[in-house]
Parts: structure tokens; sequence; C-alpha cells
């Protein structure tokens, strides 16, 4: 018995500009908690674009979207920046660290603006975070002082901080090199696995997606295998 | 707690960039330390050229005006009364100087809750004798004691004691112009001719000046009894009761009612100088008008600066978004970034505007034609203080305003998929 995390029903969307695309159609799927799913699909399959609408960064989409078993569709921008903050961890291909920030603040960024726990215990879980992943030595380091694979892991203890309903990835392994892939492939299998992590990763690396729990491919704005 | 991580991310945007923060809150300080020195100086030198004539001259001055009497015998007669009379070559009756019934109109006026003081004063017209060329002068006989209290006397007698005017029988204090033209040093007895043609020895005890060189040359002071004694008029003759309220602007409403109360002719501070008052407004206006304009130029360089700093920050600000801060918080952030450089820069501004302020207020300003000035003058109110801070904020909240809201309305998805 699971419990279904995200779902979305009929989604679809159109691009305007220059001229009219249809990039989505007429998506619809599920996911359930614990699942490790990769999204996949040749460049401008519109899986990227699902990704940010499934975020909730993008609002601009027919269709509904439900997270935890609520509807997402037409909230204001206030409301579903907080849904963000609570329930969903991001990473992306770039990391997105700030530079001003020590490696430790820029982890405990999105828990300090959640507010639900005191700044010690913030800093405690997110200190807990980077040992799990094995930077725990460069807490007090400055963001721009350490290297792409580190960061890309510090990105990861940022998304979790909150302990997200769901992590959601676009290309996370996209810039680095195949070690640095491999750890972070690691890290989403030991959370899925140890931690019952439900993962969203959009991802055109094969080898990745086929050592996932569940490949859903992509075509031309529509599903064709989930 | 939301608010102080907001700081907390205001502050670390704020000094990763300080070279671009100093150069901003240092424009913010420079013209708000401008306006301060300049309306602070401008305003000096107002209270100074006002001070010049103002503060010597009465609020209220109640004279007897020789005048033709406005009601002619042909007016009053009953068989002319409805007619209208043509009268020609009117001239001014047997109607004297002095002030009737002085001591007790002096007292009413002096126990008046809105009267500071008033003080007695009459003039003599006279000639100087020097050799034999006669110079014509006049003579002011005032109470030197209520005189220096109320008209700030004793500040013009640059030479010799105000006071001995009045504790030396028979002596005058000279005009610094005259006393060069008649070559009369404090000590020296100089020859007084009335119009009466009594010739009358003074002894000179001081000089007068007043920073008007005109004044100057023909003006000279005595005690009230020395100039009654010089006319042949007894202890109680007086031409003018000088006035000075508490409140300057109530002045013509005062003089109105004394002029009423007491039957005589009284003339307000505003209407015998009512050129000074519009002086001062237009000076004031335009170093105003200065101060402002510096500011917005201010203003603009932090427009400038952080609408730099978004596009440098689009990164941050996109990661922001989409770990759950909304657009109001970015909204704030910036807001925060604009006002703590107008807040630290119009705190420094002030604290320059004050030290510009002492150093020019100690340079020496020496000029013959105003003794009591011995440096620039500086005004301190804290009024100007008051509006350069609100200035500071209030500019570098508008020149915050957009670049703010250009940042909330950063789109994540743009910014993150261009990457």
């Amino acid at each position: 018995m699971h419990d279904i995390i995200l779902e979305a029903k009929q989604i679809s969307k159109e691009f305007h500009d220059p001229v009219t695309v249809q990039v989505l159609t007429d998506i619809s799927f599920s996911v359930q908690k614990g699942e490790f799913v990769s999204v996949i699909g040749k460049s401008g399959s519109g899986k990227s674009t699902l990704l940010y609408i499934l975020s909730t960064m993008d609002t601009d989409y027919q269709g509904k979207l439900l997270l935890d078993q609520e509807l997402m569709t037409g909230r204001s921008d206030v409301e579903l920046a907080r849904v963000r903050n609570e329930k969903i961890g991001f990473v992306f291909q770039f990391h997105y660290l700030l530079n001003e920030f020590t490696v430790l603040e820029n982890v405990m960024l999105p828990g300090m603006k959640l507010a639900k726990y005191s700044a010690q215990e913030v800093e405690h879980r997110a200190m807990e975070r980077l040992g799990m992943l094995g930077i725990g030595h460069l807490a007090k380091n400055k963001a721009y002082k350490i290297s792409g694979g580190e960061k890309q892991r510090v990105a990861i203890a940022r998304a979790l901080i909150n302990d997200p309903l769901i992590l959601m990835g676009d290309e996370p392994t996209g810039n680095l090199d195949v070690r640095n892939s491999e750890i972070v492939f690691e890290i989403f299998k030991e959370l899925t696995e140890v931690h019952n992590q439900t993962l969203l990763i959009v991802t055109h690396d094969q080898s990745f997606a086929e050592r996932s729990g569940r490949i859903i491919e992509m075509e031309d704005g529509r599903i064709i295998r989930s | 707690m939301n608010t102080r991580l907001i700081y907390g991310i205001a502050k670390s945007l704020l000094l990763a960039r300080w070279r671009q923060t100093l150069v901003a809150a240092v424009g913010v300080a420079f013209s708000i330390a401008m306006f301060i020195t300049l309306l602070g100086f401008m305003n000096g030198l107002n209270d100074l050229l006002d001070g010049l004539i103002l503060n010597r001259t009465p609020h209220v001055r109640l004279y007897n005006e020789i005048k033709p009497s406005e009601n002619q015998p042909v007016n009053a007669a009953a068989e002319y009364q409805d007619s209208y009379n043509f009268i020609s070559s009117v001239k001014s009756g047997i109607s004297r100087q002095e002030i009737y019934n002085s001591g007790p109109i002096l007292q009413a006026v002096k126990d008046d809750a809105r009267v500071l003081g008033a003080t007695p004063k009459l003039t003599a017209q006279v000639f100087f004798n020097e050799g034999t060329i006669e110079i014509t002068g006049v003579i002011n006989g005032v109470d030197v004691e209520e005189e220096s209290r109320l008209f700030n006397f004793r500040d013009y007698v640059t030479a010799g004691n105000a006071i001995d005017a009045k504790n030396v029988a028979n002596s005058i204090i000279l005009g610094k112009g005259l006393a060069d033209i008649l070559v009369a040093d404090i000590g020296d007895v100089v020859q007084v001719t009335t119009i009466q043609g009594e010739r009358i020895p003074l002894k000179v005890v001081g000089y007068f000046q007043s920073g008007i060189q005109e004044i100057d040359k023909v003006q000279s002071y005595a005690s009230i009894s020395t100039t009654q004694k010089l006319l042949g008029k007894p202890a109680n003759y007086i031409t003018d009761i000088q006035v000075k309220l508490h409140e300057l602007d109530m002045a013509p409403a005062v003089a109105k009612e004394y002029e009423q109360l007491f039957d005589i002719d009284a003339e307000d501070i505003q209407t015998a100088n009512a050129q000074f008052e519009t002086g001062s407004s237009v000076r004031s206006i335009i170093s105003y008008a200065v101060g402002i304009v510096l500011l917005i130029v201010a203003g603009f360089g932090i427009f400038n600066i952080l609408n730099m700093m978004i596009y440098e920050k689009m990164d941050s600000i996109a990661i922001l978004k989409a770990t759950g801060f909304s657009g109001n918080d970015v909204n704030r952030i910036f807001l925060l970034i604009a006002l703590s450089i107008g807040f630290f820069g119009g705190l420094v501004g002030l604290l320059f505007g004050f030290v510009f302020s002492i150093i020019i207020d100690n340079i020496p300003f020496d000029t013959a034609a105003l003794p009591t000035i011995k440096t620039y003058p500086i005004n301190y109110n804290p009024m100007f203080y008051f509006i350069g801070a609100s200035f500071s904020l209030i500019t570098t909240y508008f020149a915050g305003f957009f670049p703010a809201r250009k940042a909330s309305k950063v789109d994540p998805v743009e910014i993150i998929r261009g990457k």
C-alpha cells in the first residue's frame, strides 16, 4: 500500500512565442511515496518543462497538479513558495549556491525560511545532512571555494534540509564527471532505499535512468513509456 | 524569524559588493552633507542679514505722524454735509511730534502679556560743528539698558562703553562714519547745534557701528535726559515708543489694536521691512532646491547600482525563489539594501554636514560693515537634519523601489532553464 505523493492530471502546455507550439500534451501520471523515478527523453521532448510544472514554479499550463493530494493549480505565488519551501527539494544541473554564504549557511537557508525549527536545530540538521553526504568537513568553507562535485552534494543537502515529500532533480549529474556522477547516484540510491525518499529526476543519462526504480520516457510532449 | 533571515541575506549581499555599496553610500552621504551645510550656511546668512535690520527694528513703533487732519472743518459744517467738498492747499495743523500721555501708554504696553518689552525714544535733528563746517545729524535719545536688552544696542557699540551714555552727563555715542568725519576720538568733546540754535558741547564716550554706512554717517545716540536737555523739553517728552513682542508674526494685529486703543500712529515691522522676508524666502528656496537635486542624483546612483546588483544576483534570486522565498521576500531584501544604503549614508552625511558647518562657523569673516560678526554665520537648526535624514530615506526608498520590484518578478524557471 503506497501513498500517492504527486499526481499530474491531463497537463498540457503551449509556448506562444514566436509561434504556438504544443510542448506538453495530456500528461497524466502519479508518483508513489518512496519511488525513484527517472524521466528521460530526447532534447526538446518537454521533460524539463514538465518538471518545472510539477515543481510549481511554472504555473502557465492546462490540467491539474496535485501534491500530497492537495490541488496546486491556481494557487497564489506566496502559497506556492511556501509549498516549495516545505514539500519540495530541488537539485539543478547547476548548483546555484550563494557565494556570499558558507556551505553550512547555504544548506540552512531554506530551513531558516521555513522557521519550523530554531536556528540551532536547523544548524544541527544541516550538519547531519552534510555528514551523511560525506562533506561535513566543508561546512565552514565559503561556497565558491569547494569543487564542482562537492557543490552538487551541498545542493542535495540543501534540498533535503526540510525533509521534503519529494526531491526533484533537473539533470543533477549533467555537469559532473563520471566519478562524481556515480557519487551523486549512490546518494540518491541510498536516499530512496534507506530513507524512503521519493525522487523524481530528469536526466538524459541512460545508464543513470536504468538503475533507478522507474522510468518515464517522453517524446514530443507525450509520455511513451511509464 | 523570517525578518531576521531577510536582514541577514540583505546584509550579506550588501557586504559581498562592499565597494559598490560604499560608492552608493558615499553618494548619499555627500549629498546629505552638502544639503546640511548649504542650508545651515544659507540660513545663517539669512539670519545675519535679517538681524542687521530686524533685530534692531521695533516690532511695533508708536508715534505721532505730522500730517493734515482728515476731518477738515468744512466737512463738519451742517450745510455742506451732502456736498462733495474740494479743499486745496491743505496744511498740517499745529500738531506735536510728542506722544501725549506717554507715561501711562508705556506702562500699559509693558503690562501687555504679548509684549517682551517697550522702550521710549526721542530723536533730535542737530548740526555737528567741525570748525566752520556744519554736518547734519540725528541724535537718538534712548534708554541704554532697555535698548541693549531688546535691540542688542550694546553689540553695535564697537568702541567705548554703551552704559557711559547714561552714566556720564552730556555724553554721546557717535556713529563710526560720523566720528571719522568729525575726527573725534573717545573722550573728545564735539559741539552740537540744535535747530533752535543752542550750542551744546557733548563728550564722546563710544562709537556706534550698525553695518550700514549711510546710517553710521548720520546717526548718534545719547541718553533720553541728555536729548531732552538738548531740545529744551521736559522729562516726559518722548516721540516714539518702541515695542518688541514675543511673537514677531503678531505685530500687524498688535499695531492695529494700539492704533485704536491709544489714538496714535502705529507701524508694524512687516510693513516697514517687507523686502527682507522676500529675500530670505528666496534664498531658502534656492538652497532647498540645490539640496534636493543633489539627493536625486545620489538616488539615481543607488538605482543604477541596485539594478546592476540584480543582474549579477539573478542566480541567487532564482534559487531563493525556487527554495521557497516569495516575490515579496525578494522585494523586501532589495528594498532593505537600498534603505540601509540610505540610512548609513544619510547618517554619515548628517555627521559630515555638522562637521562642515562647524568648520565654516570657525572661518574668520572680518568685515568693517559687520562689527559683531567674527566668523561666517551658520544656523544649526535641527529641522535641517531632520529633513536631510527623511530625504535620504525617501530618495533611497524610491531608488530601490523599481529594482526591487524587478527582482521580485524574476521568473526562476527562465533563469534556471537558461543555463
